[in-house]
């Protein structure tokens, strides 16, 4: 009776306060245009990447390409698919982020559950000092110092092992695996399973969304591997795509002329912004292909729960 | 008592196996090059390396401090750090502010998605979109040609320089620093809203009674981090974005720390001395800010 009453009391109020809440005011325009006007200033600049790496040389010298595509040329990518440079920059940056995100996501999730489960000697000692990390660190110079006593100088595995661990990405496994309930360990356990197994026939399994969600941003960080590359490398052949990108934009002349095949561009007629541009589309599009999935996570709101640790 | 704690690790052996890569990544790449730091006090011999290169005091901080570029480097990382704070902190609550006002869900989750995307590419592809955008033939100089304006010179322009590090930074991560603030807002109970409107309380009074508030507590932590990197100023961003020209107003402590090392043969002692006090007086900010956050009635990091 008294939830019936409850109802028929708030009927007459609730078609008011849907009415105001549909309303669309003056406010509301504005707010819509100024994010409108927003959407505009993001997408555009890829737009524009987009139609300058399809334009040829005759559009780019008449400078007729910002806002309309008037040509589909795609000499620049049939270029840098047949180039070895870019070949190799390429193959490089797929070790990196197949290698990379495989030994990400084994440091990560074992290191996670472990420092999930409280109650074993040692757990505050180790979560302490992993967070002092995050505060303070030795700089540029003693790290890369300790690299190259590490031998890890024109090998690839300094673009791999220094980002094994993201703690930021950590401290968001270990309060997943907390969520987790206790029961369905100590069932496993009294059938006499012992922890790795746990985490890898229960645990894992069951933590899907989860692993999906770190697997995809460990994926784009290593994609995005450039730094490494620039402060490791001398051997130009191990430079990943966007370091190699980073060259290609800061000091064109001389990549081109490091490249035997210089001349198919100058016979070509290739533009050097059509080339840039090329390998900038390259560079972005698996990020663009992960986004849908990547999005349907963070905005649920996985990668935010951590931020107070 | 030694027995137990034996037995204690004994019974959890099989999480120590697990946590070994854990150890072995922190020891290695995070606690081994901080031993490094007492580079910071000596003269360093590539022979001898950083255990037996003999100790000099603080000489290389008397070299550091009498280097004009390190000081130009170093108010220019406080300019900038300050002018992230004063500009990019709160663009991104008014942005969140902004598409929490819109009604539809879809579309809410429209323009987020837009807007986040840029945060996870990397600065050598934004350097590239921006020079595409910003260079002397780039497309912003074509427009203005078109509308009959004089060609613009932006990259190469030390007194534009900062307001484009601040200006691209918004745009790059605004989106993404807008979620943490929209997951708060969505955490707020509608009723209290609901409530607020029926005693007539207009948009602008909900924002102040509500919504603030309720952010006030992760704008807080933000602040606390973002003050404890202000020596930082953005390396990855500046260091693809910069360039001799506006080395006056854009040169920051790492970038500096990068090409006098690297490029022009600095001594690593004394690179390492500038690390150091760099990473030290973060240290001490991070802790300031934590401090006064947390006497403001708020809730700290720790």
């Amino acid at each position: 009776m008294d939830t019936i009453k409850q109802t028929t009391k708030m009927e007459p109020l609730s078609p008011s306060v849907k009415k105001q809440k549909k309303k669309f005011n003056v406010a509301d325009l504005i707010i819509h245009l100024i994010l409108i006007f927003l959407t505009v200033c993001t997408i555009f600049p890829f737009y524009n990447v987009l139609l300058m790496s399809f334009s040829n040389s005759v559009a780019i010298s008449k400078q007729v390409v910002y806002l309309i595509p008037t040509t589909f040329d795609i000499s620049a990518y049939s270029y840098i698919f047949n180039e070895p440079r870019f070949l190799k920059a390429f193959l490089v940056t797929l070790f990196v982020t197949v290698v990379g995100t495989s030994i990400n996501l084994f440091a990560t999730l074992t290191g996670a559950y472990v420092l999930s489960k409280n109650g074993f000697p040692g757990r505050k000692i180790v979560m302490s000092g992993i967070i002092f990390t995050m505060f303070f660190n030795g700089g540029l110079i003693p790290f890369y110092l300790t690299m190259k006593n590490l031998g890890l100088i024109n090998n690839l595995f300094v673009m791999v092992l220094p980002v094994a661990i993201n703690t930021f990405y950590m401290i968001i496994c270990i309060s997943f695996f907390r969520t987790l309930p206790a029961g369905l360990e100590e069932s496993a356990k009294i059938d006499g399973a012992n922890d790795i197994q746990v985490l890898y026939k229960i645990i894992l399994p069951i933590s899907m969304p989860m692993v999906a969600t770190i697997t995809l941003f460990y994926a784009v960080d290593r994609w995005n591997e450039w730094w490494h590359g620039v402060l490791f490398m001398t051997d130009i052949n191990l430079l990943p795509l966007q370091a190699l990108l980073r060259e290609l934009l800061t000091n064109y002349q001389q990549v081109l002329s490091s490249i035997s095949t210089n001349i198919i561009v100058q016979n070509t007629g290739l533009h050097p912004e059509m080339l840039k541009m090329a390998v900038l589309v390259v560079s972005v599009l698996p990020i663009v292909c992960l986004y849908p999935f990547m999005q349907k996570y963070f905005a649920k709101g996985v990668m935010i729960g951590s931020i107070k640790g | 008592m030694r027995t137990t704690l034996g037995k204690e690790i004994y019974k959890n052996k099989y999480l120590y196996i697990l946590l070994l890569p854990t150890l072995f990544y922190f020891v290695i790449f995070q606690y081994l090059p901080m031993y490094g730091v007492l580079l910071a006090f000596k003269e360093y011999h590539i022979r001898e390396g950083i255990l037996n290169s003999p100790w000099n005091g603080l000489k290389n901080f008397q070299e550091v401090v009498g280097q004009s570029d390190f000081w130009r480097a170093f108010w220019n990382t406080i300019i900038i750090s300050v002018g992230r704070i004063a500009l990019e902190f709160p663009a991104a609550i008014i942005l969140a502010l902004l598409i929490n006002e819109v009604a539809r869900q879809k579309l809410k989750r429209l323009y987020q998605t837009v807007y986040t995307f840029p945060h996870f590419i990397s600065w050598v592809i934004v350097s590239g979109i921006m020079f595409n955008f910003l260079s002397n033939d780039g497309v912003l100089n074509q427009i203005f040609a078109f509308l009959g304006y004089e060609k613009m010179t932006f990259l190469t322009n030390p007194d534009l320089f900062r307001p484009i590090i601040f200006l691209s930074n918004i745009w790059k991560e605004v989106g993404w620093s807008a979620i943490i603030y929209l997951a708060a807002i969505a955490g707020i109970n509608p009723e209290l809203y609901e409530a607020a409107r029926v005693d007539g309380a207009s948009r602008f009074q909900q924002l102040r009674a509500i919504t603030w508030p309720s952010i006030r507590g992760t704008a807080g932590i933000l602040l606390i981090l973002a003050v404890g990197s202000t020596m930082n100023g953005g390396f990855e961003q500046i260091f693809n974005l910069y360039n001799a020209a506006v080395y006056s107003t854009g040169d920051i402590i790492d970038t500096y720390v990068y090409r006098s090392t690297f490029a022009e043969g600095s001594s690593f002692g004394v690179s390492t001395a500038v690390g150091l006090f760099k990473a030290i007086l973060n240290f001490a900010l991070l802790y300031s800010a934590n401090y006064i956050v947390k006497k403001l009635g708020e809730d700290g990091l720790v």
